[in-house]
């Protein structure tokens, strides 16, 4: 039954797209945190999404991940990656965190990009989980065919 | 009478509703990978999948009927037979993603009430048939 398959699909979405969540709210957490002992700021973090076929036939598993010749495309995240831009220098002489010319260093977390990136990510999650409820409602239609 | 003549109206909505649950499981993965960069759309041309599937040529390693005596094969409607089709995107788009979100929502939902639909028409078909089997003197 191919439309038991859209819960896997949609489920594996849905798990992605919170995992997106969970990086999008540890970057706003973090987006004036300083740059400890070591120097180091927080950086930026972005989840990496790639498309994972799902159960499909032996055929469509040596496929293109890109272009499944099958249909169940899932997603996953393969990589969690790290923004490398230089974190925001504000001179501070009186913070604590200040290095020896004053400036004191904050995490490269840009606020704005964040918020629409936490938008779209739970936009995404809502289209998914609709996807699933309407095959639900679907899927116990046809279990009552024929009794009425 | 024909036995086979009861039910081939039946095998034939048994095929749409088989596509028609295909064709959900195709949408449902476009939509889940509108974020992932690089995913092509993909859909299927229903009718001609639908034509393919109800006069359908038996694959190898299938059953076949090779005497007199032997039951007619109900067709395989299933997505390895099924070719889909690449979506062409309406807007360009930055990661070389295809998936256009409003229209694959509208697949969809025109996919679920079409499902429905089928589901009604099976439904009706076998209320049909018990009704022509009941006596007369049954209410």
């Amino acid at each position: 039954m191919s439309m038991f398959k859209v819960f896997d699909i949609s489920g594996s979405a849905v798990s992605a797209q919170s995992q997106r969540l969970n990086v999008v709210a540890s970057n706003l957490a973090n987006a004036d945190s300083v740059a400890g002992p070591d120097g180091q700021a927080y950086k930026a973090r972005q989840v990496v999404f790639q498309t994972v076929l799902m159960g499909a036939s032996g055929n469509a598993a040596g496929a293109d991940p890109g272009n499944p010749v099958d249909g169940s495309a899932g997603v996953r995240v393969s990589t969690i990656s790290e923004d490398q831009t230089p974190g925001r220098k504000v001179h501070q002489p009186g913070h604590p965190a200040a290095d020896a010319e004053g400036y004191v260093t904050f995490s490269n977390v840009n606020p704005v990009e964040e918020m629409v990136n936490m938008i779209s990510a739970s936009r995404s999650y809502q289209n998914n989980i609709e996807v699933m409820n309407t095959a639900k409602t679907l899927l116990q239609k046809t279990l009552q065919l024929g009794q009425g | 009478m024909n036995v086979n003549r009861l039910t081939s109206q039946l095998d034939f909505q048994a095929q749409a509703l088989t596509l028609r649950a295909e064709r959900q499981r195709v949408i449902a993965s476009n939509i889940a990978n509108a974020d992932t960069p690089g995913y092509q759309a993909r859909d299927m041309d229903f009718s001609s999948a639908l034509k393919a599937a109800t006069n359908q040529m038996p694959a190898a390693g299938q059953m076949v009927t090779t005497r007199a005596g032997h039951m007619a094969l109900p067709g395989g409607a299933t997505a390895e037979q099924t070719a889909l089709r690449y979506a062409t995107p309406s807007q360009t788009n930055l990661d070389s993603n295809s998936v256009d979100m409003d229209r694959e929502r509208a697949s969809f939902a025109e996919n679920s009430v079409k499902y429905e639909a089928t589901l009604r028409f099976i439904n009706s078909h076998v209320r049909e048939m018990l009704d022509a089997m009941k006596s007369p003197s049954q209410g």
